[in-house]
């Protein structure tokens, strides 16, 4: 069952992915949220103040992290609970880590061949905007920069050596 | 159908709320939800409680889903209970795993309450 090719050989390169990984999170909004992303146009959009991080291990090693606001992570909550959630509501970081959590397992779905030799991380939510990740990224990460509910949010895939 | 008690086994709590939901907007009469937070915490629900319907992540800390599944043979409160994964894995290799190991469904994150619909109950309807 396990592939015997990385799944870059079959699947295309780490750049042709950005559309695979926007449908993923396309399809888990549109699934557990009932609303949809549209992309937004603001390159140089803020608000992100929590970001949860899921971490790819196996044939693809890389980092996968969702950035917004704690507006906007609370309004997630809100949609998948189907009630008022606050922004201090320890329930917002469970919630914001399963997005990332299903984004991440979606998109890795979404490549032949590489959903048996991946590996998911637990979900890690980390709030504050001074920080910066270091990786030994292999590539550019892919960054989709979209609006969930007027809101920005910002989908990066970090791939390792 | 008659109303069920399920055991709903996630380390997520969130997670575990929505799948309850989802039961019941596939129409599912719940007479008692219970919940763990991974396998091994499962596997002491079921030395207490009888359920009819256990749904159960893979990805979990302590013990995964597919660990908790080998083990249920040796729990006596689960005898002929459904165990129905829902998880983010969604590779062939899990879902093969998954089977078997006992697995009577396999549910993909992200789902809709009409796919849980779809597996779960021609499931319960086929227990004997």
């Amino acid at each position: 069952m396990t592939p015997s090719t990385a799944p870059s050989a079959a699947s295309g390169t780490p750049a042709n992915w950005a559309p695979l990984l926007e449908q993923a999170a396309r399809e888990v909004f549109e699934l557990m949220l009932g609303c949809k992303l549209t992309v937004s146009t603001n390159s140089t959009q803020g608000g992100s103040e929590i970001t949860s991080m899921v971490g790819l291990a196996g044939q693809l090693c890389g980092l996968l992290t969702i950035r917004c606001s704690r507006k906007a992570a609370a309004l997630m909550a809100s949609k998948m609970l189907g009630m008022e959630m606050g922004e201090a509501d320890g329930e917002v970081f469970d919630a914001y880590g399963e997005v990332g959590n299903m984004v991440a397992g979606n998109f890795k779905n979404k490549i032949p061949g590489l959903g048996d030799g991946c590996m998911l991380s637990v979900p890690t939510v980390v709030t504050g905007s001074d920080y910066s990740l270091h990786s030994n990224a292999a590539v550019p990460a892919i960054e989709l920069r979209l609006l969930f509910e007027s809101l920005p949010l910002v989908i990066a895939l970090q791939i390792s050596e | 159908m008659n109303s069920i008690s399920a055991l709903i086994v996630d380390d997520s709590s969130v997670m575990r709320k929505i799948v309850e939901r989802s039961l019941r907007q596939a129409g599912m009469d719940l007479k008692q939800v219970l919940e763990a937070a991974n396998g091994a915490e499962a596997l002491g629900i079921l030395n207490d409680n009888l359920v009819d319907i256990i749904l159960c992540d893979i990805n979990m800390p302590v013990m995964d889903g597919l660990e908790f599944i080998k083990r249920l043979p040796g729990v006596a409160n689960a005898k002929g209970v459904p165990v129905v994964m829902i998880t983010t894995e969604g590779s062939e290799a899990h879902v093969v795993q998954a089977i078997s190991a006992g697995a009577r469904g396999y549910i993909r994150k992200p789902f809709t309450a009409d796919q849980v619909k779809e597996q779960i109950i021609p499931i319960l309807a086929g227990k004997p």
